[in-house]
């Protein structure tokens, strides 16, 4: 199956045949874009499932603790007595590790994205650019080695007290891990800034650093903060990381340097246990998934939307 | 330099700045250092007096503040590229004395000296492969429907934002729409084909879009080519549009299995088992994965567990790279531009 050359006889017999069946092939038209019409609606129904699982069981779940004391509750203790099913905790422990993963990943991800697209020559960039890229395609289980064996004794070296499951080497670690997503989508929004607009900023006697920092960076904005918001959606949605070196103690707290449970640890600590269908530590699963599953979604949206809404069009 | 003195009243009459090979002076008012007529000198020249001195252009520091930029922002890149150094040396460092025969073909085991991940090897092979083999159709046959035969309707602008947003959808939720569809509903289990077809729902937005990508670059001029020549739809596709467009596909296929074969969190929530003494050869069995015996072995207090995770690790970046060369590969040898 190699596609000849265009311009060249064509190599395949099939298509000098004429079919004379006309009615037979327009009947296989049908069919072809019938079956490729069925799967594209999978990922219709892939979305539905999605919502209709978390729904249902969470549905349930609030049948018996009501939505209220789950969104402000401040304990989350659904395992033992006295049971008490407030999500803050996860919540701020999500928040606090996307935090510290955005104090990384943003200024260190914008830093590279403007070197790539406004300093580098074309032969360093096209190096450095795959390289970086690597960084997102490492497993996120060897990172949460990583942290765990790696950055966490350096943390406890420099600041004694640390303990071995703590947020604050599973946010530097995810940082480094979405850097390629802050920098690659704010370079190609870079990328599109015309040269005439840069080449405005040089006639009036801006230097490099004013046409990269006031001009470019200003006009590509809108994508600039589209790949702000998607990275720490991204950091909100990481499970591995935080499951191997954050720890799973809920923890209503801002201190990084003590063990904490993020949402996605939760749930993936709970479903290796014997929590058995139906019950409400099962239920748990689907309550906390809803809440990260809207705001991950939200978050996504509201990405979309500043790209759109933002953008700059220029010619 | 009087051209940059901004105290300089007679810039006007100097010669022109570019002759004398300096940037040019900001304050003059005509730049190309024509002559200015006496009256436009006499207009600019109040105002110049009025606040004397309040543009300096200062150059020099404006370059070295641009210089020290420039090389924070070149720092701020090689972050990213020494920390992936520093974590592969850990990781060989603390891994690859224990990656050997009896490692790749043993089974776990409570003995560090003797547990191998022969079983997760083999559990990963069953998820790429059928991974693959469903998503692969699935995905291509998607990308052609909204390239090819989608009117440009709302439909379809909803089916392809859809997609987006199912490729921003956290992997672990997918692991709880597998646990409830796969695992629970449809009565699969905890079995590898329970975790292979929710891996293949969590890659499956981002075959279609690499699909996409690379059937839209095939040129409008073959599709008609081929119509001209009476060709249906499906046999200019058949023939001209998928066979140009599969090196970007397959390239596209094997970096988004390869994501699926790195994956852990959804395996976790559709039961992958820490201890898998044998072999999975059927796609019913239980099964591990690479990812999740590491994850079983690092979560273990002793120091030599964590040093099996390592060499599970290499295991695991080694298949990696190995699918992400064949990718890169296939781009090289078979991309071809118009």
């Amino acid at each position: 199956m190699t596609g000849g050359p265009p311009a060249g006889p064509d190599p395949r017999p099939r298509l000098v045949r004429p079919e004379r069946n006309l009615r037979a092939r327009h009947r296989r038209e049908r069919t072809v874009g019938g079956i490729l019409l069925g799967f594209s609606v999978v990922s219709i129904f892939t979305t539905l499932g999605i919502v209709a699982v978390l729904l249902w069981d969470s549905l349930a779940f609030f049948a018996e603790v009501s939505p209220l004391a789950f969104l402000t509750g401040t304990r989350w203790t659904p395992m033992f007595e006295p049971r008490s099913y407030g999500v803050l905790p996860l919540l701020t422990g999500s928040l606090l590790i996307a935090a510290g993963a955005a104090l990384v990943a943003l200024p260190l991800g914008l830093a590279a994205a403007i070197y790539m697209s406004e300093y580098a020559a074309d032969r360093v960039r096209r190096t450095l650019k795959p390289i970086l890229e690597i960084l997102a395609g490492v497993p996120t289980v060897v990172y949460g080695y990583f942290a765990l064996t790696f950055v966490t004794p350096i943390l406890q070296k420099v600041w004694p007290g640390t303990s071995i499951f703590n947020g604050a080497s599973a946010a530097i670690v995810m940082g480094i891990m979405i850097i390629p997503m802050v920098s690659s989508l704010s370079e190609d929004a870079m990328a599109a800034v015309p040269r005439a607009l840069r080449e405005g900023a040089y006639a009036l006697g801006a230097t490099k650093f004013e046409v990269a920092t006031r001009t470019v960076v200003p006009a590509a904005l809108s994508g600039i903060v589209a790949s702000f918001i998607l990275a720490i959606s991204r950091a909100l949605g990481e499970t591995m990381i935080v499951t191997i070196a954050a720890g799973a103690t809920p923890a209503l707290t801002l201190n990084p340097f003590t063990s904490i449970q993020t949402m996605t640890a939760y749930m993936a600590q709970t479903a290796q246990g014997e929590a058995a269908q139906g019950s409400i530590e099962y239920k748990t699963i689907f309550a906390v998934g809803l809440t990260l599953f809207a705001i991950t979604l939200l978050m996504n949206i509201v990405s979309g939307a500043v790209l759109r809404r933002f953008r700059e069009v220029y010619e | 330099m009087s051209e940059v003195n901004p105290t300089d009243t007679t810039a006007a009459q100097a010669p022109p700045p570019a002759a004398s090979g300096v940037a040019p002076a900001f304050h003059t008012p005509r730049p190309d250092g024509a002559p200015v007529p006496a009256a436009a000198a006499d207009a600019a020249h109040p105002a110049r007096q009025r606040a004397p001195g309040q543009f300096r252009p200062r150059l020099r520091y404006r370059a070295r503040l641009g210089s020290v930029f420039a090389v924070i922002c070149l720092l701020a890149t090689l972050v990213g590229v020494v920390v992936l150094a520093v974590l592969l040396v850990d990781i060989l460092r603390d891994g690859a004395s224990r990656v050997n025969g009896r490692f790749l073909s043993g089974i776990p085991s409570r003995l560090t000296e003797r547990a191998g991940v022969a079983p997760a090897l083999a559990g990963s092979a069953w998820i790429l492969a059928l991974t693959a083999l469903v998503g692969f159709p699935l995905g291509v046959g998607t990308a052609l429907w909204l390239e090819e035969y989608a009117p440009d309707n709302r439909f379809r602008r909803f089916v392809e934002t859809n997609i987006s947003n199912l490729a921003g959808v956290p992997s672990i939720v997918y692991g709880i729409l597998g646990l409830a569809v796969f695992v629970r509903a449809l009565s699969l289990g905890r079995s590898v084909l329970s975790a292979a077809l929710t891996l293949t729902l969590l890659v499956l937005p981002v075959i279609i879009i690499a699909a996409q990508e690379a059937i839209k670059a095939v040129p409008n001029s073959i599709r008609l080519g081929a119509y001209a020549l009476g060709a249906t739809r499906w046999e200019a596709i058949r023939h001209q549009v998928l066979p140009l467009a599969l090196p970007g596909i397959l390239t596209g296929t094997i970096l988004a299995i390869s994501r699926a074969v790195g994956e852990a969190a959804p395996v976790i929530m559709v039961g992958a088992l820490g201890f898998i003494a044998f072999v999975p050869n059927s796609p019913g069995d239980a099964y591990t994965v690479i990812p999740f015996q590491i994850y079983s072995w690092v979560s273990r207090p002793q120091a030599e567990w964590k040093e099996l995770a390592a060499a599970a690790s290499l295991v695991l970046l080694a298949l990696l790279l190995t699918m992400n060369a064949a990718a890169i590969y296939l781009r090289n040898r078979f991309s071809r531009r118009y």
